[in-house]
């Protein structure tokens, strides 16, 4: 039995105890999918499960389960960064655990299609998208690409240890081995070798190309201010609505420092990006910060205490500057 | 005293009411000579001061931010300095990626009664903020104008880097 049929039968099992169970199915394109609303078992027929389902359905979660006497149980098929998610919302009490059923299963990585866009150059009207091991079929009328899928696999799943759904009620098919990654992205290996001046000018630059659209924040499972954003409210005055280099910059500081212990590292913020900004760069290195100072990791445990919400008296990774 | 060099930068300082506030009333008092670049914000503690507080500072033109509060196991609230040191070392090692300066900005402890301590701390952040000189500032407007071209492209038939060209069937 497939992974995905393995998926099917569980969610059909447990759909009559759920309000909706949220999936992918096919969008408008062999390459694009979309989130899927299962209400009903007709529903179900449409599940597709592949590496092109990006989007972490975590981040529907906030608003489907809130309110006073809502009372709505619903269910997600996760991959390990969004179970992560969940754990993370879990544990903030932003969603009760128990309202929540998770349908995990074992991630090999996740498609970049900027970078399978690039791969395929010259491949016209992609008909058909297969993956057999670690190669990639692309399929057009008059075309066929094949692609190894390390290549066009994307930037997060390179430093990945949650391949495995994390705490899931239900997991299909087997779990995938957790290889050995780099601690530190490459990318951002590569980005600390430069010196401030030059970092600065390349944010200058990433942030004059921003249009505040805002795609970042309202894709992110952690954003759940939702229309409360201070970026966008009147009263604290944060940002001015002025778009410039700096308010550009000042409202993605606001989004680092707001996810300061709690970013999962899903990447949706620089998928979602329409102009391409690498803001997983400023993640990967905040969440560096994290790790190295308070030894947390977001979205492990839901019964942990987050860093910045605790201290120590003698904290030992902090050092006092003699003044 | 006036700048070393004869010329003021900005550097915005966050004291805390309880303890730094008064210390570097106590210097006053005490007529301790002082450069005078720094301007104060009073705030209630400094588990007061949100990190954003410091990049807004440092983003709209500041030179260098200074964050004093009280030391450890002297909170005037019992603990607020506790969480403000793991926020604001936090700030500080996140810095660097931004490409601001981390010496930029710095936080220490001075209590009320520290009035030369203050003065030391004043001086020699103030000398090391001179030494690096006034702060780069981000400028460069906004990406209008590349969306014209995304614009001119798309409606000339060649695509727009946001979308995958010519993939869709």
């Amino acid at each position: 039995m497939s992974v995905l049929q393995e998926l099917k039968e569980q969610i059909r099992a447990a759909l009559p105890e759920l309000d909706m169970v949220l999936g992918w199915e096919q969008g408008f394109d062999a390459l694009h999918m979309r989130p899927l609303f299962i209400r009903t078992e007709k529903d179900l027929e449409r599940l597709v499960l592949n590496p092109l389902c990006v989007h972490s359905l975590a981040t529907y979660l906030p608003g489907l389960l809130r309110g006073a006497g809502n009372d709505k149980k619903v269910g997600l098929v996760v991959k390990g960064c969004d179970s992560r998610a969940v754990i993370q919302l879990v544990q903030e009490k932003l969603i009760p655990r128990d309202r929540v059923v998770m349908f995990g299963f074992g991630c090999n990585g996740i498609v970049s299609l900027q970078k399978l866009e690039a791969g395929a150059q010259g491949c016209s009207g992609i008909g058909s998208v297969e993956f057999a091991g670690d190669k990639v079929v692309l399929s057009a009328p008059d075309t066929k690409v094949e692609l190894p899928f390390a290549e066009i696999r994307s930037g997060k799943c390179e430093t990945c240890r949650y391949h495995n759904a994390i705490d899931a009620d239900h997991f299909a098919g087997a779990r995938v081995e957790e290889g050995a990654v780099p601690a530190k992205h490459p990318t951002l290996e590569e980005f600390e070798k430069l010196p401030l001046s030059e970092r600065f000018a390349f944010w200058q630059e990433q942030m004059r190309r921003c249009v505040r659209c805002y795609a970042c924040r309202n894709t992110c499972p952690m954003c759940v201010c939702r229309d409360h954003c201070i970026a966008t409210s009147r009263n604290p005055h944060w940002l001015t609505q002025e778009s410039s280099t700096a308010e550009n910059f000042m409202f993605q500081m606001i989004h680092v420092m707001h996810l300061t212990g709690r970013c999962v590292e899903c990447g949706e913020c620089e998928r979602a990006c329409p102009l391409d900004i690498p803001l997983m760069l400023l993640r990967r290195s905040m969440n560096g910060v994290v790790r190295e100072l308070f030894a947390y990791e977001s979205g492990t445990d839901p019964d942990a205490t987050p860093p910045l919400l605790t201290y120590q008296v003698e904290e030992e990774t902090i050092n006092e500057r003699g003044w | 005293m006036s700048a070393p060099d004869g010329r003021e930068l900005r550097i915005v300082g966050f004291l805390c009411n309880w303890c730094s506030y008064g210390g570097a009333d106590t210097a006053g008092v005490g007529r301790f000579v002082q450069p005078t670049d720094l301007r104060i914000v009073r705030v209630p503690c400094s588990g007061r001061i949100d990190p954003l507080f410091i990049v807004r500072a440092l983003i709209s033109g500041a030179d260098g931010v200074l964050v004093s509060g009280c030391h450890p196991r002297d909170c005037h609230y019992a603990a607020g300095n506790y969480y403000a040191r793991r926020r604001l070392e936090m700030l500080k090692q996140f810095l660097p990626v931004t490409g601001i300066d981390p010496a930029r900005f710095e936080y220490t402890w001075v209590s009320a009664s520290e009035g030369q301590r203050w003065q030391h701390v004043v001086t020699t952040f103030t000398s090391r903020i001179h030494d690096l000189g006034p702060a780069p500032r981000m400028t460069g407007g906004n990406g209008y104008a590349e969306l014209a071209d995304i614009e001119r492209a798309v409606q000339a038939g060649q695509g727009c880097p946001c979308h995958l060209k010519e993939v869709r069937s």
